[in-house]
């Protein structure tokens, strides 16, 4: 694992699991900014975001990642989704995910609670194969 | 390193690099070279300059690859049969505005000393999603509303500051597309003063 990817994560654990007050309905009016990349139910420039909690980086089949996200050895739960999606390339250099960050932390409380309600949900991840499957 | 885009074709100019760095061909870098003639300070200047040299690559291949899926989509909107003339016709400029930023992104990245990434096998578009119109261009929207962001959160990433602005060029385009299909729905075209 990259050694800044494990401080980060790391020091997210010791700070235990954060205060998770995302507003979905909200995040779903954010969701547009991933749209450029990324959608729930297919792979496009970014990875399909059906089943995203509880997966580990890097492996929806068939997916070109990067070598960087592959052997980053996240797993996305909220607390990490929470740290990518602050800096995503200073947090997994190397990624392709050429984004700076989301800065607000409430947005991305937001996003975050959008992305696993809708990831995990019949519709519309029922055709990805890939809802709630890590 | 000093970039200059050409406003005439909209090419970026960037001298091609001392040396490559694509990781097929880093042998003999600059790193390398001053590694060879024990000047390590030349060697983290080196590290440090070619490393953000593959940095701003791997972004502008992401770019890359968003552009040819635009161009895919609308290829699928201008055959479906869908769309009346006058939107046709709307749709395949827009469609060559994204030929145009493929094509400057790859000769971009050539010149940068790296490769521009293969085209993927196919898309798997949500075609049956697209029975109207409205339905063609909602989704035409879409994909323009999410490149606006993505190309908004690289536009800081760069390190060479005329590839942010040649990014952000080619955001205001795309920004100007997405307006236009909001418009053509009924929708209002700009419905926010800022976005992200």
């Amino acid at each position: 694992m990259n050694i800044l990817v494990a401080a980060l994560l790391s020091a997210t654990a010791m700070a235990g699991s954060l205060d998770f007050n995302g507003d979905p309905a909200r995040g779903e009016t954010l969701y547009p900014q991933c749209m450029g990349c990324h959608s729930f139910e297919r792979d496009r420039t970014g990875p399909r975001h059906c089943g995203l909690i509880g997966r580990r980086a890097g492996r929806v089949a068939g997916f070109a990642y990067s070598k960087a996200m592959s052997e980053s050895g996240i797993v996305w739960t909220r607390e990490t989704l929470d740290k990518f999606l602050s800096a995503p390339t200073i947090v997994v250099p190397g990624t392709t995910m050429g984004y700076a960050g989301i800065e607000a932390a409430q947005d991305r409380l937001d996003l975050i609670a959008y992305i696993e309600l809708a990831g995990d949900s019949p519709a519309p991840c029922e055709s990805s194969g890939e809802s709630g499957q890590p | 390193m000093t970039y200059e885009i050409k406003r005439s074709t909209g090419a970026i100019n960037v001298p091609r690099r001392s040396f490559l760095f694509n990781s097929m061909n880093i042998a003999l870098s600059g790193a390398a070279v001053a590694m060879l003639a024990g000047r390590s300070g030349l060697v983290s200047a080196a590290n440090r300059t070619e490393t953000q040299a593959i940095d701003d690559v791997r972004i502008l291949n992401t770019a890359l690859g968003a552009e040819r899926e635009a161009i895919a989509a609308y290829a699928v909107g201008a055959e479906s049969g869908l769309l009346g003339s006058a939107v046709l016709k709307v749709a395949v400029t827009f469609q060559g505005h994204h030929k145009e930023h493929r094509d400057v992104l790859a000769s971009t990245i050539r010149k940068l000393g790296g490769q521009p990434t293969e085209p993927p096998k196919s898309y798997n578009f949500p075609v049956e999603r697209l029975k109207t119109q409205a339905d063609v261009l909602k989704f035409a929207a879409e994909l323009e509303r999410g490149a606006v962001s993505a190309y908004a959160g690289a536009v800081p990433l760069f390190v060479n500051r005329d590839l942010s602005k040649a990014a952000a060029s080619i955001l205001a385009d795309e920004a100007m597309h997405w307006a236009i299909l909001r418009q053509t729905l009924g929708m209002d075209p700009v419905p926010s003063a800022f976005f992200s």
